[in-house]
């Protein structure tokens, strides 16, 4: 697997900076900051109620900020006067829970936003997914329904409908948490030949070995800040207790 | 005591109840139609962010719910005759039952709306799909094929409670029936009759009701598993 690193201001696709973010008195992010360029896989670690999946939705303005600064893709997300549904055409997010749509089939879920968001024909709609289904292994499910595929599938699925978008970046919070270890594989097989392909990612997840694989950049959130980061080296080599705790207990 | 049922003179009468029995079916028909928009559009209100829409959707369910239909049905027929409006009866009894239903479908389809999981428009929304597209795609089908029982149940008992409307003399089933019994002397054997082909519009109506399912609960139809 190839990795690419680069640290241009002009490839930055995802920018936080000293983000705070409380729920009430939690205070949920304290100041993070990171960065990932265009085709960088950045893998977000800590333990549960770290602020995670908080640092990730807000990238996607599912949560909105305190304070601090979030760019991504030349949308200043920060900024109230942001056009949320330009920022969500350029970030595909896939969740834990797959959350296909129940009663649309595989074919229908892909094609859904394509046709009415941007307005693509249903024959092209089609086409791709057709494309994007091949791509997550799936060709021969297009007709049936969510509930008729396994949660492995499921999971595919929903990333397909998030690659017919055509996002910029993608975001992964725990998508295989769900899964016992063997769809767990095929899921992870799924996004590391999107990563091979120069997709860039930020994902959350526990699978360590994985990680290590795949990241360019390995940020590990500790009480709501960046406490460790470095490339995927620093999962083997800790030079913080907290993270050498976090891998040996994770491994 | 001496249990003595004519038919014959009744039954000879037969256009004229199968006139009441269609007018009864056209005016379920019309506030059907016009009571599911008029519940999409009020649970859509209901839930609106906006407190003052929430607000005058609220009070619309509230104050249908806690007055009986047949005061409501005067209060339209007065109401439109005070302001100088001439509509006929059917139009009276028609807007009335839909007002009257709209108000159950409201609480029913916001019902099906809570049961979508907040996940699901949350996919949606990752879509960059719009606020009425998330509501139209997302989650109106999967909304009212959960509540779809009792969606039905209720345009059935708006079908029966149109019997009402006799009282504004449309000339549904019930006022057919009733001039038939004034005109024969037969009330019971009318009644009964009436109370039959009461019975035959619920059945057609469920009927319906399971047919229009089919056509618009694919997956339904496909796997038989409830949502
Ligand atoms: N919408 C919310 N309202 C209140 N508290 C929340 C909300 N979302 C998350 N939290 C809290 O914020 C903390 C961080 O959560 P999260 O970002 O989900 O952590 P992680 O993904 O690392 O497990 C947790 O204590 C969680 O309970
Ligand atoms: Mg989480």
């Amino acid at each position: 697997m190839h990795k690419i690193t680069r640290t241009d201001a002009a490839s930055s696709v995802v920018g936080l900076s000293d983000v705070h973010k409380s729920f009430g008195a939690l205070k949920v992010l304290n100041g993070v900051s990171f960065e990932v360029n265009r085709g960088e896989v950045l893998v977000l670690i800590g333990r549960s109620g770290s602020g995670k999946s908080t640092a990730l939705r807000c990238i996607d303005r599912f949560e909105t900020i305190d304070s601090g600064e979030i760019v991504v893709c030349g949308h200043r997300v920060s900024d109230p006067k942001l056009d949320l549904r330009a920022l969500r055409q350029d970030v595909g997010i896939v969740f834990q829970s797959y959350n296909l749509f129940p009663h649309l089939t595989i074919e229908e879920n892909i094609t859904l936003a394509p046709c009415s968001v941007k307005g693509i024909s249903k024959a092209q709609a089609k086409e791709q997914a057709r494309r994007v289904l091949a791509q997550v292994g799936l060709e021969d499910k297009l007709h049936q329904y969510p509930e008729q595929l396994s949660g492995g599938q499921q999971q595919r699925a929903a990333i397909a409908r998030s690659l017919a978008m055509q996002p910029k970046v993608m975001l992964f919070d725990e998508v295989t948490s769900a899964l016992d270890p063997e769809l767990t594989g095929e899921v992870l097989k799924v996004i590391e030949a999107l990563a091979a392909d120069g997709m860039t990612m930020v994902m959350v997840t526990h699978e360590m070995g994985f990680a290590k694989g795949i990241a360019n950049r390995v940020v590990f959130m500790h009480h709501g800040k960046v406490h460790e980061t470095g490339p995927a080296a620093i999962l083997t080599s800790p030079a913080t207790p907290e993270l050498a705790q976090f891998v040996g207990a994770g491994l | 005591m001496n249990l003595n049922l004519d038919f014959a003179a009744i039954l000879e009468r037969w256009p004229a109840f199968l006139d009441g029995a269609v007018l009864t079916l056209q005016l379920a028909f019309i506030a059907t139609v016009l009571g599911t928009v008029i519940g999409v559009l009020g649970a859509i209100g209901r839930r609106s962010s906006h407190p003052v829409v929430a607000r005058i959707c609220g009070i619309y369910v509230e104050a249908i719910r806690n007055t009986p239909l047949l005061v409501q049905i005067f209060l339209v027929y007065f109401g439109l005759a005070s302001l100088g409006l001439k509509f006929s009866a059917f139009t009276v009894a028609a807007a009335a039952l839909t007002i009257n239903v709209g108000a159950y479908t409201t609480e029913i389809i916001r019902a099906g709306f809570d049961a979508i999981p907040r996940g699901q428009i949350e996919a949606a929304e990752g879509l960059a799909l719009s606020r009425a597209q998330i509501y139209w795609h997302v989650v109106m089908l999967p909304a009212i094929e959960k509540v779809y029982p009792s969606l039905t149940s209720q345009f059935v008992l708006l079908m029966l409670a149109s019997s009402v409307t006799s009282q504004i003399s449309a000339e549904e089933l019930t006022a057919v029936a009733n001039y038939i019994q004034s005109d024969t002397y037969r009330a019971f054997e009318t009644y009964i009759l009436v109370a039959i082909v009461y019975i035959i519009l619920s059945l057609v109506m469920r009927a319906g009701f399971w047919l229009l399912g089919l056509v618009i609960f694919p997956r339904r139809r496909r796997l038989g598993t409830p949502l």
